[in-house]
């Protein structure tokens, strides 16, 4: 700060000094309005486990149940669909399932518990949008298709174990959420805490 | 004070004179009048091009009077009412069919909305061919960059309230964008969304910022645009400078008086404009859906995407920017760099006044280099804007990525071919018939 004589330069620190402890608490004041935009308390109660009957599934068919406001996707697949699994590594981007996406009991070759039945999050790991069902492998939605899902989004695709393929927006493979089976019949999705 | 302003607005004695000379010493009415009205000396060969700007404006206030009306009857309310429609839904239905002229209300607002764009993107465009960038214009142009940016925003956010599938995903796709930053992009885009999915609190504060935030900032940037232009005087097809010839009086030789001669110019942009405008208002207010895509007459659905999803036709071209990246790059996910390069492609418009160095500002007198370039980006500019309307395939993407490499490298390289390129000299004075 340059001082000469014109200037009081004791009044001159006081105005700094108050403009600078007046701008912080301008800067304090902002906190609560900026945290006002986080998710309320009432929007993270709202994540509740939900319960999926599964006895009607029919092979080669999926059904969808809302969780956290997402779909998820629980596909029941054919012999023919797990087989064609096993000839796609080379075109997938992380065949193995070595990025956290899902949890440990679902990092094997189906991504799932049970390897007829794989739960997953629909939402595309590129942009939130949720793919749509190109099961048969006559759509060809790449070469060699072996069934899987579309994004209509931005074209991202994912085989029956939601695995993406490489050269894609999406860089991750579908998220799996915790879940686990009650019954034969009954998986819960949110909830994978084992005992009673 | 009072009394300097006394003595330089004297009164012919009138009754009116009297009045205005009362308010004069007291506020700039009659400066300001003079100053951006009467005495404010515009180019004299302003052409078709130059109705954009003032068309621009009418639109901003037709959407401002549309959406205060609009909000009267709106609510931005995503629970479900009584017949298990979200009630956001269905209050712009109950706008549409039960709220005397609430269609045609709504339908002003939303053909209002892509009729803004047009006349932006024309008004961009003339901007461009005549250097309208280049120095000292720096500053109104930089604002307007940012004016497109809010415009942007205020479409978008308005888009979602409706609340249809369109508005819905396409909301979805838009805040996730946010997610791709590394590290804080994923609490980013939940603060964004106040929720984990897109829900009642993004309608909520989508609203308020449609509704009041943006708007504030909209305006704000045009009052500091036009500040700025009637500063440093308007540029014009010849890309000369007026204010280099005076006469005797200090009034530029080639200017003439914004009132009346081109206030009465624009009167017929203005009645040319609400003539096509009413034509798609009245006749196909939907656009053939480009206007009011068709999935949006269908209610948000968390739990299904629409086969076939797109954003409103203004959004394409940077759309496609953002699906053209499909590979990763130092370590970061592909989806990063396609945010990357939609915002880059949007924010690289305000680094013009900078990577332009050729020596004359119009294309009337620029190089075949320009020219050309020019022609080609248009071209691709095109070209991505349609293919951001397509669902995308393997021949499209790599369409879009030679469109997204021409689109950079018509700004990139231009302070390289802008000096290389063989200008004409510009003439002394504005070309006029």
């Amino acid at each position: 700060m340059s001082c000469d004589e014109k200037v009081d330069c004791g009044r001159r620190r006081l105005i700094v000094a108050t403009a600078a402890v007046g701008g912080v608490a301008g800067a304090a004041a902002a906190v609560p309005f900026l945290a006002s935009f986080a998710p309320s308390e009432r929007a993270k109660a709202a994540g509740a486990p939900v319960e999926a009957d599964i006895s009607k599934l029919a092979p080669g068919e999926m059904m969808t149940v809302e969780w956290r406001g997402k779909p998820v996707w629980i596909i029941r697949r054919t012999k023919e669909m797990l087989d064609g699994l096993k000839k796609l590594d080379a075109k997938l981007a992380d065949p193995k399932s070595n990025k956290p996406m899902q949890p440990e009991y679902a990092k094997n070759e189906y991504r799932s518990i049970k390897p007829e039945y794989l739960v997953a999050v629909g939402i595309c790991t590129h942009l939130g949008c949720s793919p749509s069902e190109k099961f048969n492998p006559a759509t060809a939605v790449e070469p060699d298709w072996q069934g899987g899902f579309l994004c209509p989004c931005h074209g991202s695709t994912f085989d029956l174990a939601g695995r993406v393929y490489t050269g894609k927006p999406a860089p991750d493979n579908l998220e799996i959420p915790p879940h686990k089976y009650l019954s034969d019949a009954k998986i819960v999705i949110g909830d994978d805490s084992k005992g009673a | 004070m009072g009394a300097s302003n006394y003595e330089k607005f004297k009164t012919d004695g009138s009754l009116a004179g009297n009045v205005l000379e009362w308010v004069d010493a007291r506020f700039p009415l009659t400066a300001s009048w003079k100053a951006h009205l009467s005495e404010y000396y515009a180019p004299k060969n302003f052409n078709f091009w130059y109705f954009f700007g003032s068309l621009a404006l009418l639109v901003l206030v037709l959407q401002i009077v549309t959406g205060i009306f609009l909000t009267m009857h709106y609510k931005p309310d995503a629970s479900l009412n009584a017949s298990g429609v979200p009630v956001a839904f269905a209050a712009v239905e109950y706008i549409m069919r039960d709220v005397p002229w609430g269609w045609l209300i709504r339908y002003m607002h939303s053909t209002g909305a892509s009729a803004f764009f047009i006349v932006v993107y024309l008004h961009m465009y003339r901007g461009l061919i005549y250097g309208s960038y280049r120095k000292p214009r720096e500053l109104i142009w930089v604002f307007g960059v940012l004016i497109f940016l809010a415009l942007m925003a205020e479409a978008f956010m308005g888009y979602l309230l409706p609340w249809g599938q369109m508005s819905y995903w396409g909301a979805q796709v838009i805040v996730n964008l946010f997610g791709a930053i590394p590290l804080i992009g994923e609490p980013l885009s939940i603060w964004i969304r106040g929720d984990f999915v897109v829900g009642d609190a993004t309608l909520n504060r989508f609203f308020s910022f449609h509704v009041i935030a943006v708007p504030f900032v909209l305006v704000g940037l045009v009052a500091a645009h036009i500040l700025a232009l009637h500063e440093v005087g308007s540029n014009n097809p010849d890309g000369v400078e007026i204010k280099k010839k005076k006469d005797e009086k200090g009034i530029p030789l080639d200017g003439i008086p914004f009132h009346p001669y081109y206030t009465v110019k624009d009167i017929v942009g203005v009645v040319v404009f609400l003539a096509v405008f009413s034509i798609i208002l009245f006749f196909m207010p939907e656009g053939g859906g480009y206007f009011l895509e068709y999935n949006n007459f269908i209610p948000a659905d968390p739990l299904v995407t629409p086969p076939h999803i797109a954003p409103v036709w203004y959004f394409t071209p940077y759309y496609s920017l953002l699906r053209a990246i499909t590979y990763p790059l130092f370590g970061i996910d592909a989806k990063f760099w396609g945010v990357v390069a939609m915002g880059a492609g949007v924010v690289i418009f305000a680094f013009l006044p900078w990577l332009d160095r050729s020596p004359s500002k119009s294309i009337r007198y620029r190089g075949p280099i320009f020219k050309g370039f020019l022609a080609v980006w248009l071209v691709c500019f095109f070209i991505l804007g349609y293919l951001g309307v397509l669902a995308p395939t393997p021949g499209r993407t790599l369409v879009s990525q030679i469109c997204t490499f021409i689109y950079f490298a018509f700004f990139l390289l231009m302070p390289i071919y802008t000096k290389l390129d063989k200008c004409q000299p510009e003439p002394d004075r504005v070309t006029f018939k």
